[in-house]
């Protein structure tokens, strides 16, 4: 009854691009924005001064000395700064509307007053002068302030986030001014910053976004992303330093080929492991991972050293096999941004426009269905964890030959994990990985700076990856949250079929 | 695929893949037997003597017997005349029970390789032998908790995740409240919340549960890098919830007074004996009980347990929040019995060990506990190894647990064969 419904609301509003993709992207967008809401929360409840304002003992101190009505420091800083060694008498300062309301700490406070009059409260405070607001916090001051610290908090943390992951559009504006009139670029360049610093930080999420997703495509789960991240960083700089008196134009095709090659030989171990002894590869990926980082570590100690350097790096990669940067500094946007969107087009290409493709996402859908039509699943696995390692390669290849320009541990802050939630909200589609990965992106570069200036750590950003994670994968949280009615298709995200074939 | 046996004859008559496989080993002995002899025995001088010290580092209550000394370069010839003799008599005839014969040439070798590398030293086997109980408890509990959900089919592979949460959950309550059991019980009742969300998603939201398990770990892994970011960073707040106590070690009266045993089995802390009575229980529970078969069925048919009147789903949740509890115990090892702290990323993919100690012990807790001991030892070996050779590139010691996991894992040892409805929801119609 609810599919003829559904279908003749579906003919009425058309089934084309648009509708579609709108309803495709809904729930993952709303996944989004409640995982936003829940790191919220997370950071509201964790805040010191929430969490002081919570505590049992109520009282507050601030800044020492005298306090001029226009300069008012706020509880937050104060506390920052001041922190025990503040005394009874000393001012505190709460912003009120327009205005500033001063408090002065009297002292300890159990009792549920509200008010104490200037008598009284001189003689808890000798020093208190005429014409000074002396209140206790109270007990029922207090939902108020606390609710008003969280959402300082909330919103000092989301601010910070957007100026580090977009930038401040005041400064933009300015900057684009000053360009116009004098010619000279710097002070724009050093306002879009951070939206290019967003982009950089997309360009590995892109690679290892498409790479687990082609994987989800055929059925596999690879966790081992970070691995082949790992190695196929390790090879192309390798190659990057070692290879003399090589013409950029074949430097470094060479490099971002060794990338993957590394890469994909990371991938297909396990996947071989699968297709011949049907181990499961989430084990096998994950294994992988642990020994590329040891491998990493050895290498990077020993045969891959920076002679003279006293850290685990490694020699600098030479110049014609670096990614160009696209502007002057101090954007760092580099050329592996053509690379990472002519990635995503080969896979959309190979997954719906070919053979290989067609087979790799029956494999995916039904091994059985595949096995008896007369593919070979053993060989389309292999191709699979193949190609897919070679795109996280590429990942690594990318964050040394473009950035950083040699191999450090630990260059890699998670992007392997990160890109399953990724591949996961781009429902494993190419175009959806592009978009999700530019999100993650935006959210990280996002999250150093809510690090450094609402010190929020980047763990957040973790969590709200794995809650994002649990909605796209139980989509009726979402939908009985917003009330919103199933397609009528079974959205069932079944990927894995147990451990052995 | 399973050799024939004729009724006349003693005779098998193999499969060319078991004459492959036949061969296969019969060679890897002989190349063990071959390593041994060029790597260490002649490696060795005549004169070098080697001691495996008998008796623990710590006071024990045992009598102290003599260290074991003997000629390094004689013995080590004896190994791999042994190892080579093995290879041969596989080659010619075969084992029966490969698997075993295969564990033994590989303890000829480690034996060869730690008489080699304590040449003219000492070097504690008691001690090391101990160190390798005490660090397969966590695998060993990682795999029980395996065990006991997959029994019920339900895959869960958040157990790293799960045991992250509970050390830090259990270093946190113990330290403030000062007691280590409050904090243990508090480790096994995150574990047991962990489960039951886990449980939620798999088994109400038939959410695949390769996916759920992977979020919870994500989730674990986030929360407590938070934590400890936010709040560990102010030594004040480390000093008051990240500083607890260790369980100390606890010698059993009379049985700790055992020379050699004693000292590794009997004399350490609570959690190792907690990790016996845990196999005990799931193993009596499992097989001998009711509940235990009902979990089977549930696990091989959960369609034909349904038409009995089991109820699939209590079964699977009941099964994943005990898994999670599990797991919790085990993760309460880490903090509060090993360092007293919490660390980020302390459990290091023991979870997932711990996961593939299950699949080769068969799913089995006595066989889970073997393949933890195996990992453990592999640890604990590591460890001893960076002591006694100085130079050696440790990292590819510390790489050994997962490259063996992997070999595990491609049924090198053996094909593993998992519960049939495992990771497949249950739909009731």
């Amino acid at each position: 009854m609810a599919d003829v419904k559904n279908n003749a609301k579906k003919e009425k509003n058309g089934n084309g691009f648009w509708r579609r993709a709108w309803r495709a992207m809904l729930i993952p967008i709303l996944a989004v924005v409640v995982g936003l809401l829940l790191g919220g929360v997370m950071i509201a409840i964790s805040d010191p001064v929430v969490l002081r304002g919570l505590s049992p003992s109520p009282w507050l101190v601030v800044s020492s000395g005298e306090v001029d009505p226009a300069i008012a420091i706020d509880l937050q800083t104060a506390l920052k700064f001041h922190g025990n060694e503040l005394q009874v008498g000393d001012y505190l300062a709460f912003k009120r509307g327009t205005g500033y309301v001063f408090r002065q700490v009297v002292e300890e406070v159990t009792d549920r007053d509200t008010q104490i009059d200037f008598a009284r409260a001189k003689d808890r405070a000798p020093n208190l002068e005429a014409g000074n607001v002396a209140i206790v916090l109270s007990f029922s001051d207090r939902p108020l302030f606390v609710f008003e610290a969280a959402g300082r908090a909330v919103w000092q943390a989301y601010r910070a986030l957007f100026i580090g992951s977009i930038g401040d559009p005041q400064r933009i504006a300015a900057g684009w001014q000053t360009a116009t009139s004098t010619g000279d670029w710097l002070a724009f360049r050093e306002a879009m910053r951070p939206i290019t610093e967003s982009l950089v930080t997309s360009i590995p999420y892109i690679f290892a976004g498409l790479a687990v997703a082609l994987g989800f495509q055929a059925g596999l789960f690879n966790i081992g992303a970070e691995g082949q991240i790992a190695i196929g960083a390790a090879l192309s700089t390798y190659l990057g330093y070692s290879l003399t008196g090589l013409p950029a134009v074949l430097h470094l095709p060479i490099a971002l080929l060794g990338g993957m090659i590394g890469g994909a030989f990371w991938g297909i171990i396990p996947g071989y492991l699968k297709a011949k002894t049907g181990a499961h590869e989430v084990i096998n990926t994950i294994m992988m991972n642990y020994v590329a980082f040891r491998f990493m570590s050895w290498l990077l100690r020993g045969p891959m050293q920076r002679p003279g350097a006293g850290k685990p790096v490694s020699p600098f990669v030479l110049e014609s096999a670096y990614l160009p940067t696209l502007f002057g500094s101090p954007l760092r946007i580099h050329a592996g941004v053509f690379v990472a969107i002519l990635a995503v087009i080969f896979v959309w290409w190979l997954l719906y426009k070919t053979t290989i493709g067609f087979e790799l996402r029956t494999v995916g859908t039904n091994p059985n269905a595949a096995k008896y039509s007369g593919m070979s699943v053993a060989r389309n696995i292999v191709i699979a964890m193949g190609i897919s390692g070679a795109l996280a390669g590429l990942a690594g290849a990318n964050e040394v030959l473009g950035l950083n320009h040699f191999l450090a541990e630990g260059f890699s802050p998670g992007y392997g994990f990160d890109s399953i939630a990724l591949a996961l909200l781009g429902k494993s589609h190419p175009l959806g990985v592009l978009l999700a990965a530019l999100l993650f992106g935006t959210l990280r570069s996002g999250a150093t700076s809510m690090q450094s200036l609402a010190q929020v750590p980047i763990d957040i950003i973790t969590t709200i990856q794995a809650l994002v994670i649990v909605f796209i994968a139980a989509p009726e949280i979402i939908r009985w949250l917003f009330r919103i009615k199933a397609a009528g298709e079974e959205e069932k995200t079944v990927i894995t079929r147990g451990w052995g074939s | 695929m399973s050799a024939v046996t004729t009724a006349t004859s003693q005779k098998l008559v193999l499969t060319s893949a078991e004459k492959r496989r036949r061969f296969l080993f019969g060679v890897i002995f002989l190349l063990i037997g071959a390593l041994i002899f060029w790597l260490f025995a002649l490696e060795s001088h005549p004169g070098q003597y080697t001691t495996f010290g008998m008796n623990p580092g710590f006071t024990s209550e045992a009598p102290e017997i003599p260290d074991l000394t003997f000629p390094t370069q004689p013995v080590l010839y004896v190994l791999a005349f042994l190892s080579l003799f093995m290879g041969g008599w596989q080659l010619a005839r075969g084992f029966k029970s490969i698997g075993v014969m295969f564990g033994i040439v590989f303890g000829l070798f480690v034996l060869a390789f730690l008489a080699w590398a304590a040449r003219d030293s000492a070097f504690n086997l008691v001690g090391m032998l101990q160190s390798t109980l005490v660090r397969s408890t966590p695998i060993a509990l990682g795999a029980f908790s395996g065990v006991i959900a997959e029994r019920a089919a339900v895959i869960n592979i958040a157990i790293e995740g799960m045991m992250l949460a509970a050390a830090l959950v259990s270093v946190v309550v113990a330290s403030v409240t000062g007691v280590l059991w409050l904090g243990l019980i508090a480790g096994v009742i995150t574990g047991g919340i962990l489960g039951l969300l886990h449980g939620v998603m798999a088994i109400q939201f038939k959410v695949d549960q390769i996916i759920s398990g992977t979020a919870i770990n994500i989730l674990a892994t986030g929360i407590t890098g938070f934590v400890v970011k936010r709040f560990f960073i102010d030594p004040n707040i480390n000093d008051k919830f990240n500083h607890s106590q260790i369980f100390p070690p606890v010698h059993i009266p009379l049985l700790s007074a055992i020379p050699v045993i004693g000292p590794i089995v009997f004399s350490v802390n609570v959690l190792p004996y907690l990790m016996f009575l845990v196999l005990i229980a799931l193993h009596i529970t499992l097989f001998y009980t009711r509940w235990g078969l009902r979990t089977i069925a549930v696990g091989e048919h959960p369609k034909a347990a349904d038409t009995l009147g089991v109820n699939v789903f209590k079964i699977r949740y009941i099964n994943i929040t005990l898994s999670g509890m599990i797991a919790g115990l085990g993760g309460a090892y880490f903090t509060i019995g090993r360092v007293g702290q919490f660390d980020e990323a302390m459990t290091a993919g023991r979870g997932f060990i711990g996961l593939a100690a299950m699949i080769f012990g068969k799913w089995t807790p006595i066989g889970s506990l073997g393949a933890s001991l195996l990992f453990g030892f592999a640890d604990s070996f590591q460890q001893k190894i960076q002591i006694l050779i100085p130079g050696f590139p440790s990292e590819f010691l510390l790489m050994a647990p997962y490259i063996i996991t992997m070999i595990v894992l491609a049924g090198v040892v053996g094909r593993a064969i998992a519960p049939a409805a495992d990771g497949i929801p249950y739909e009731k119609d």
